[in-house]
């Protein structure tokens, strides 16, 4: 039984398909998943806050900084810029997440495809027509990520392989590969730089009249809508879910698992590859060796407390597009590295998995105890007793 | 001009045996760790945070301390706090180890990269140089032994990495003929067996979890005495190294000791390869080993075996 086993990560289902028991109204869940997709934010706030004193900063200035930073002044439109390749993906992983599989070489696919559009941007936007250019540079982008990930989506399909260990790998080769293309093929001729050539402003995504917000964030929302969609109201989608609930029973039922989880590892590529497109292609124009945002490592946890859910993902996003535009402010002023901002994330994600647990044991009617734990709290007392 | 060749290829082979000893070193106590913790049935994605915390502390306790030793010993006690963390949330309440793990490595790259840029960035201060202990006798065999142009060669090493080495053959001794490695392995294949057998599966779950850690901590600290000073993110996705190479060990400390020799070879080989005149891009040599592996696992992929109960928490009485 082992031999054919395919190992799909912990079976029960992650914070994706909770259904309350029927005694709760809808208000009272609508208001039980606030709760809990808040609350963890703020603890992490808090928990930071204290951080901030100890390292001897006033939390409340630092927040405030990060508000001025994110928000006021015409500088929300920063923040949505950066939304852009943050709700991209999000889609991408929302996808594979609700699969019950783990694409987390989304760091590697998106720099690979970075790398390959802006070393063909240049050349591609002066050759031909701008849109269509455009256009097959974001295909380009979608295409390569896509394919980065077949290697470990085949693997997993066929031998059932463990995707946490080839998706982390083949990003390791993805990172180097773009260093190597971008030191060599795509190499500008006219720096010593190690970077591409930049792409001229005129050539980039044009903005939304009267913002300096670019194209390419409305194109994120439309793959949200449309990945939203094609989870929530397709069969496709409702096989991706049953494949994440339990990849037995979506074998039983007669679903082509192999098929399923390769085409959800290539869709989830695709999504992340056409964040690469529009994050070079909109905001930097270029690209240099050693450029790596880890922006999916950032995404996880609000695709996570959205609770796979693409349209709940939204202000997630858009929440934590402020805080890191106005991070890199307040950071400075508070002469702080940016990296703060990942102790923040790392809180929320650490605080969301406690509350998740609580409200689960609420709602189940049980002691917020582990059985196990108060198995083995209770022993020493029961022990005493019998003695 | 063939002395000179002769001394350059006796150095290149002394350099490239003793850079990937030492670069591999750090590689193989966390890994060595993560088997511990793979076998039982915990998976600690968290190694690359508990690495950086290990090395952050472990600078700390060398600086201050001015001892190697009270270097490792901080960076174990960094990585067994944050894999405590780690105990309470996935082992005691049973939240998912992966969520975690991810958020164990975003906070400790966080804090170390946030606490070192206020505290040392205008100082960056250097430890000294490790303390060399060669081995008697073994020291007089040249290219493995000698030291030539103030190379150290492989049996010129710091006491740790043969501590390290004997850990491993330690390890192998535990898992196979010892009650400790069998309850290991059950809390991993078979944790309701373990329980039925009236052993703890949250104690030697935890017990685990916090060897991982300390392991982690330590091969952080030794990462940054080797290198001689702390720099933030300095691991690099060793962590995440460091799981492929448990993974791909099967567990075995044995093929971890080589997994992480070749590693570190290929880590290093860059230096070497510039000493005898070849110059290969660094990405080049970075990337190899992976491409090895994945050309690995495509050829034969069944050989990456995990515990069946991998990442899933133990619920007793749940079917």
């Amino acid at each position: 039984m082992t031999t054919t086993r395919t190992i799909v990560g912990p079976e029960a289902p992650l914070a994706a398909d909770l259904h309350l028991p029927t005694k709760y109204g809808r208000a009272e869940h609508v208001l039980d998943i606030l709760i809990r997709s808040i609350v963890p934010i703020l603890l992490a706030l808090v928990a930071g806050g204290l951080l901030l004193l100890a390292l001897g900063h006033n939390p409340l200035i630092f927040y405030r900084d990060i508000w001025r930073g994110g928000v006021e002044s015409g500088s929300w439109q920063d923040s949505a810029i950066r939304m852009a390749p943050f709700l991209l993906i999000a889609a991408g992983l929302t996808v594979i997440f609700r699969a019950n599989i783990w694409n987390l070489g989304y760091n590697g696919q998106f720099l690979l495809a970075a790398a390959l559009v802006s070393g063909y941007a240049p050349a591609l936007v002066g050759d031909l027509p701008l849109w269509f250019a455009t256009v097959l540079l974001f295909l380009l982008a979608g295409a390569t990520a896509a394919l980065w990930t077949l290697v470990p989506a085949v693997l997993k399909a066929r031998y059932g392989t463990n995707e946490i260990i080839t998706t982390l790998m083949m990003s390791f080769i993805a990172i180097d590969l773009a260093s190597i293309l971008i030191k060599g093929p795509f190499h500008d001729p006219t720096t010593p730089l190690p970077q591409t050539e930049v792409i001229p402003l005129e050539k980039m995504l044009p903005s939304i009249p009267g913002t300096r917000i670019h194209v390419g964030v409305l194109v994120a929302f439309a793959a949200v809508l449309v990945v939203h969609f094609v989870l929530t109201r397709t069969s496709w989608g409702l096989r991706i879910q049953i494949l994440g609930a339990n990849p037995r029973a979506a074998r039983h039922v007669g679903i082509k698992l192999p098929r399923l989880i390769i085409v959800a590892f290539l869709t989830s590529g695709f999504l992340i590859g056409l964040a690469a497109a529009a994050d070079i292609l909109g905001l930097w124009g270029y690209i240099r060796t050693g450029w790596n945002p880890a922006y999916g490592d950032t995404i996880i946890p609000f695709v996570f407390l959205a609770r796979l859910n693409m349209l709940a993902v939204v202000p997630f996003i858009a929440f934590f597009s402020i805080l890191s535009t106005g991070g890199d402010l307040a950071a400075q002023q508070a002469g702080l590295p940016t990296d703060f901002l990942l102790v923040l994330v790392g809180l929320i994600l650490l605080f969301m998995t406690v509350i998740e647990y609580l409200g689960r044991r609420r709602e189940l009617g049980e002691s917020y105890l582990s059985p196990g734990l108060r198995q083995a709290l209770r022993a020493p007392i029961l022990r005493r007793r019998e003695a | 001009m063939i002395l000179a060749s002769q001394v350059w290829t006796q150095l290149f082979w002394t350099t490239l045996l003793s850079g990937g000893l030492v670069a591999g070193t750090p590689l193989m106590f966390t890994a060595l760790g993560e088997t511990i913790s793979e076998r039982a049935g915990v998976l600690n994605i968290g190694l690359e945070g508990m690495m950086l915390l290990g090395a952050y502390f472990g600078f700390l306790g060398t600086y201050y301390g001015h001892s190697v030793w009270l270097g490792y010993l901080c960076g174990m006690a960094a990585g067994i706090g944050a894999s405590l963390v780690m105990v309470v949330l996935c082992v005691w309440l049973g939240l998912d180890q992966i969520v975690v793990g991810i958020a164990i490595t975003l906070a400790g790259e966080g804090v170390t990269s946030v606490l070192y840029q206020t505290h040392f960035s205008t100082s960056q201060p250097l430890l000294g140089a490790v303390p060399r202990d060669p081995i008697p006798l073994l020291d007089q065999i040249p290219i493995l032994g000698k030291a030539v142009n103030g190379e150290f060669p492989l049996f010129s090493q710091p006491l740790i990495v043969y501590l390290g080495l004997a850990f491993a053959v330690l390890l192998t001794w535990i898992y196979r003929s010892t009650n400790v490695g069998l309850n290991l392995r059950a809390a991993g294949e078979k944790p309701e067996a373990l329980d039925a057998a009236g052993v703890s599966v949250m104690a030697t779950r935890s017990y685990a979890a916090m060897a991982t850690g300390a392991l982690a901590g330590i091969g952080g600290a030794l990462l940054v005495i080797l290198t001689g000073t702390f720099q933030p993110f300095l691991t690099q996705g060793q962590g995440f190294i460091a799981i492929v190479i448990a993974m791909l060990a099967r567990g075995n400390p044995l093929g971890v000791v080589a997994g992480s020799f070749l590693f570190g070879i290929s880590l290093s080989l860059n230096d070497e390869l510039q000493l005898i005149g070849v110059n290969l891009s660094p990405e080049v040599l970075h990337m190899l080993p992976f491409v090895l592996i994945i050309v690995a696992l495509v050829l034969f992929a069944r050989r990456a075996y995990l515990p069946p109960a991998l990442a899933l928490p133990y619920v007793r009485g749940a079917r």
